[in-house]
Order: C-alpha cells, then sequence, then structure tokens
C-alpha cells in the first residue's frame, strides 16, 4: 500500500525509487517509474553529458557543423536511455544506417542489423490494436486522430504504433529532451565563459577575442 | 468498468480502454510547460495533443540553436579548454 503511494508521489527521493526500480524491472508492458524524475535526476545528466562529449571530441576531428552537433547530441540521448524506449532505438537504429552506408553491402548489413536491435529490444507487436483504438468513442474524432498521427510523426520511431504506445514515448521523449537541452545549454554556458576567461589568462594567439 | 468489459466482448482481441487513453494523455499535460494544472479535466485531449506537438517542435528548435551555437564554440575554442570542461563535468 506505502508502496504505491509513494510510486504516485512525484516529491519521493529518487535514490528510493531507483531501488524500486530494480524489483520491478521484470514488468515488460509499463515503465515502471516516472519518465520526468528519471530525466530529472543529477545522474543521467552526468551521463548524457559525459557521452555528449565523447561524442562531441569525435565530430570535432572530423568536419564540424551545427548539423552534426545536432546529431551527436541526438545520438548520446538515445545511448543514455539505454534502448528502453522505442524513439531511442530508432535513433541508434538510423545512425547504424547511415554508418553502413558508407560502407560496402548495405541490404543485407542493414537488415542483419535491425534484425538484431528489433529482437533485442522490448518488441511486443500488437497487430489488432489499430482498429481497436478506432472503436473508442471519444477518440473517433477526426481531429484528435490527425494530431494523433502528427504527434507520432514527430517523435522518432513511432509511426505505426498505436496510440497508447506513443503517449507513452511522448512523455519519455519530451521529458528526455527537456534533459538535453539543459545539459546543452549548461555546456554552452560554460564553453563560453571559460572562453572570455581563458582569453584573458592564457593569451592563446588563436584565440579570436 | 461494465464498458470496459463489453468493449472486450466486442473488439475481442483490443485491450485499449478509454480511461488508459485518458490517463496517459492526463500524465503527458503534466510535463507541458502550462501552469503545472494538476486537473486534467481542463483541457479536452485533442488540445493537450495539440501543445504537446507545439512543445516537441519548441524543443526541437531549442537544440537545433544550442546546436549551432555549441559547434561555433567548439571551432573557436582549442583542446586546452576541452579537456578542461571534460573534467570539470565528470566531477
Amino acid at each position: 500500500m506505502s508502496s504505491i503511494l509513494s510510486s504516485s508521489n512525484p516529491a519521493v527521493n529518487p535514490s528510493t525509487r531507483r531501488k524500486r526500480k530494480k524489483k520491478i524491472s521484470h514488468n515488460p508492458q509499463i515503465q515502471p517509474e516516472n519518465p520526468q524524475i528519471e530525466w530529472k535526476s543529477e545522474t543521467q545528466q552526468q551521463n548524457y553529458s559525459s557521452k555528449l562529449l565523447h561524442e562531441l571530441q569525435q565530430v570535432r576531428l572530423g568536419s564540424s557543423g551545427p548539423r552534426a552537433v545536432s546529431e551527436a547530441a541526438d545520438g548520446a540521448l538515445a545511448a543514455t536511455a539505454r534502448g528502453r524506449t522505442r524513439w531511442s532505438r530508432a535513433i541508434l537504429t538510423s545512425r547504424l544506417k547511415i554508418r553502413f552506408m558508407k560502407k560496402n553491402s548495405v541490404e543485407r548489413r542493414r537488415r542483419k542489423v535491425m534484425a538484431v536491435i528489433a529482437s533485442a529490444g522490448n518488441y511486443q507487436q500488437r497487430r489488432k490494436s489499430k482498429f481497436g483504438v478506432l472503436r473508442l468513442r471519444s477518440k473517433c474524432l477526426p481531429a484528435f486522430q490527425r494530431k494523433a498521427r502528427v504527434l507520432s510523426r514527430l517523435v522518432p520511431g513511432c509511426r505505426k504504433q498505436p496510440l497508447p504506445v506513443v503517449l507513452e514515448e511522448t512523455t519519455d521523449y519530451i521529458a528526455a529532451l527537456q534533459m538535453q537541452v539543459r545539459a546543452m545549454s549548461a555546456l554552452a554556458e560554460l564553453l563560453t565563459v571559460s572562453g572570455s576567461s581563458s582569453s584573458s589568462t592564457y593569451a592563446d594567439p588563436t584565440q579570436l577575442i | 468498468m461494465s464498458s470496459r468489459r463489453s468493449r472486450s466482448r466486442h473488439a475481442g482481441s483490443s485491450r485499449i480502454t478509454d480511461d488508459q487513453i485518458n490517463d496517459l494523455v492526463s500524465k503527458l499535460q503534466q510535463l507541458l510547460p502550462e501552469m503545472h494544472n494538476r486537473r486534467s479535466d481542463k483541457k479536452s485531449a485533442t488540445k493537450v495533443l495539440q501543445e504537446t506537438c507545439n512543445y516537441i517542435r519548441s524543443l526541437h528548435r531549442e537544440v537545433d540553436d544550442l546546436s549551432e551555437r555549441l559547434s561555433e564554440l567548439l571551432e573557436n575554442a582549442d583542446t586546452t579548454q576541452a579537456d578542461l570542461i571534460r573534467s570539470l563535468i565528470m566531477q
């Protein structure tokens, strides 16, 4: 009884929540913890920041540009999600696709990789649920269906998923994006501050300031 | 409760109920930055979906702006700074 109360109360200390998560982790269908709490924790942000920095170092060595940075950020975000959600798996799959396309023999490798990832992830197929959703009376409105389709296109990996899956993925995706924005702005602040301070201390000739 | 049973008899294999969808929509609504209202009856589900789409688009735009800023900063910065920042964040 107390566990149910504390699991619905968002003010619970995240460390106790994480202990409880290990016991409930066998439940395949629903994510037991509130995604908002998980993505707001400090450790997740540090995880993400370290992965992001690692990716950014690699980007800098190659060709740089805002597009590369954005893709590195998304890749780091998907990696931090540990592949438990569809959108993170979709991002990782598309990155692997691009990397394999740059090498040889595209089709066979891509099919193999996607088969492995699909089987490794929590891939529950609900074949009949498309019709089931349409039978719900209040959601039969065409406006609602339209919005749901638009939303499913916005979240990566959810184009053909039924509505409850899309909604679940959206809640996790939004929390993850919020964390991404926080982490990236913190990194930008650090770079700005260190850039202005080091130009006065190091007197580096390559500094433009 | 009886509606759930009758629907499962009609649709046969579909286990999705209206309550489930409403529950998910209300959870989504709590994430949206608007006023943090706890009463989920305030907004219709369509409105929540619309605002969710807008919010995701604005978050994407913010990420793009930040990545532009970061790419500029990274171009100007040299390796000593990057290692410094890395050591700062790792702690």
